[in-house]
């Protein structure tokens, strides 16, 4: 049974120029121990429908779905109180911007000890030894003092293991990252990459990749999804989608890689017809 | 025989803080004493991390704010910021592009007018010509006539990125400053302004002086690369040099940062993992 199983999922959004469908008909599974990468541009749709899966989409917003469960249970028709339940604990998130998901007024000490107080129960002794335990797990020097730091005095990839650290508080089955390294130099992408990937090997977690960028599908993934405009476009193995992508949206995202340039200007997606391509369906 | 655009001998920048009412005051070197030439028609990248003083050394070279220490030498010419205001025909010939194309364009002046602005300022081109002028630039730049009176609110991140580099090729540069000009824009919008670029320096003899944190960008676009570290430029040389044989310990963790998106690492990734 997979871990999370999104079927024919359609998100619209109410403006006042008329509803708008952000996620038009993504279906996806993730397993246990597996890592999926989620890549697009932005207006794909890609945090949406992750959004959608944790409810955290303002009220302006409808999601419908043949089939949303996680683990086997239906989570598309829960109660708030029942969803807060599983999400932050079973699912939990990572965001974009470390130092703006982080909240200025508390310590980032209080932060994680809220999540283990709300979902672990453990008394104010135990809270305390697992929040040094995970601060020293995504490699905070001196974790002790550092839970008595302010957000401001962290930089942002610090804070970002802080965001890690709390995500990973109540051992989550599936850990969703939404571009967790956009906003971080190449040298710190890189210590947060091998930080995720070594948590996510030991704890044998499920995971989600939202990103834009190819070369970190390329570092992280086991399967990709390629979405355009809300839709999926392409399916398949990391290996071949690289190796052969068959989707020519795929093939423009490859080959507008100034790595894989070859003449002196670039292909841009707009060379490539691919909007009329429909989905085929995945391969391994 | 090939000019000298851009030159300067021993940049310096020092930041001074005061430490407040009893502390003490310190001193940030922000940039240490960089040596550069870039040569009419060539593009320099100027890579680091954030942090690493090269938006300052940009600033500099714009003529925004003035070294505390060493020499800017523009079209050969040496120019010195704090002892005599700058005249208009310098101004004209060093303009910047800046990253955020949502922070750098006034959202209630419409495009038209963000065109026409330089020209009001720098230049005594009259108002009827002033119009063409604007009008011809948007087409140069892959925008239509009818986004004139647009305001920025109506355009992409991409197509204000293309507003962004008119407006700094309004006053005919010899000299273009782009600072992470590309990294707030998707891949395929990316490669449409890189193109641009590339289409514009053909067209112009431009030269650019490439600000970015991006490896493979870099790879594509420089002719020259700088590697800038804590203020310091520790790598300088042509790109197939420092991307062949880097010299410092620094750029070859740089080099090792970046992910690699080719079949080959992707096998042996997948392979370390299913071990």
């Amino acid at each position: 049974m997979p871990l999370l199983e999104i079927e024919n999922l359609v998100v619209t959004f109410d403006t006042a120029a008329g509803s708008l469908r952000a996620v038009d008909g993504i279906s996806l599974s993730v397993d246990a121990g597996e890592v999926l990468a989620i890549v697009g541009e932005s207006g794909s749709g890609k945090s949406v429908s992750m959004l959608a899966v944790m409810g955290l989409l303002p009220w302006t917003a409808t999601v419908k779905a043949d089939r949303m469960a996680f683990e086997g249970r239906d989570i598309l028709n829960l109660s708030a109180a029942e969803r807060r339940r599983i999400v932050g604990k079973d699912i939990a998130m990572i965001f974009q911007e470390p130092i703006a998901s982080l909240n200025p007024c508390f310590t980032v000490g209080f932060q994680i000890e809220e999540a283990l107080k709300q979902h672990m129960g453990l008394d104010r002794k135990a809270r305390r030894k697992r929040a040094i335990e995970l601060f020293a797990a995504v490699g905070i020097p001196d974790p002790e003092d550092r839970l008595g730091h302010f957000p401001h005095q962290m930089s942002g990839g610090q804070c970002q293991r802080v965001m890690i650290a709390i995500a990973i508080a109540c051992n989550p089955k599936l850990l969703i990252a939404d571009e967790p390294t956009t906003a971080l130099d190449v040298t710190i992408q890189k210590q947060i990459l091998d930080l995720l990937m070594k948590l996510q090997a030991e704890q044998g977690m499920g995971m989600i990749m939202i990103t834009h960028n190819m070369g970190v599908v390329a570092e992280t993934a086991d399967r990709v999804i390629v979405q355009y405009k809300g839709r999926k476009m392409e399916e398949a193995g990391v290996l071949a989608l690289f190796e052969t992508p068959e989707h020519p949206y795929t093939q423009a995202l490859l080959s507008a890689l100034p790595e894989n340039a070859t003449g002196d200007r670039l292909p841009t997606v707009s060379d490539f017809a691919f909007e009329d391509t429909p989905y085929k369906g995945g391969r391994a | 025989m090939s000019e000298t655009v851009l030159e300067t001998r021993g940049i310096v920048r020092d930041y001074h803080l005061s430490g407040g009412l009893f502390g003490q005051g310190r001193t940030i070197h922000a940039v240490k004493d960089v040596s550069l030439k870039v040569e009419k028609g060539k593009t320099l990248a100027i890579v680091g991390e954030s942090g690493c003083g090269k938006s300052t050394l940009a600033r500099i070279i714009t003529m925004i704010d003035a070294p505390t220490a060493g020499e800017l030498f523009i079209d050969g010419e040496k120019v010195d910021i704090t002892a005599n205001r700058l005249s208009a025909e310098m101004r004209r010939k060093v303009q910047i592009v800046f990253q955020n194309p949502y922070g750098s364009l006034n959202p209630r002046q419409k495009i038209g007018d963000v065109l026409m602005d330089p020209l009001v300022i720098n230049s005594d081109v009259p108002a009827s010509e002033r119009r063409d002028r604007a009008m011809a630039m948007l087409t140069k730049v892959g925008l239509q006539p009818e986004h004139f009176n647009r305001y920025p609110h109506m355009f992409s991140g991409g197509q204000r990125q293309r507003i962004a580099i008119a407006r700094a090729l309004m006053l005919n540069p010899r000299l273009l400053v782009l600072d992470e000009p590309v990294s707030a824009l998707d891949l395929s919008v990316q490669a449409q302004v890189l193109n641009l670029l590339a289409d514009l320096q053909d067209e112009f003899g431009l030269t650019y002086v490439f600000i970015s944190h991006d490896l493979s960008v870099v790879r594509y676009i420089a002719d020259d690369v700088m590697v800038m570290y804590f203020g310091e430029a520790v790598e300088y040389g042509t790109r197939d040099k420092v991307f062949s044989d880097p010299q410092h310990e620094y750029t070859r963790t740089l080099f090792a940062a970046t992910p690699r998106a080719d079949v080959e690492s992707i096998r042996k990734r997948l392979e370390r993992r299913a071990a």
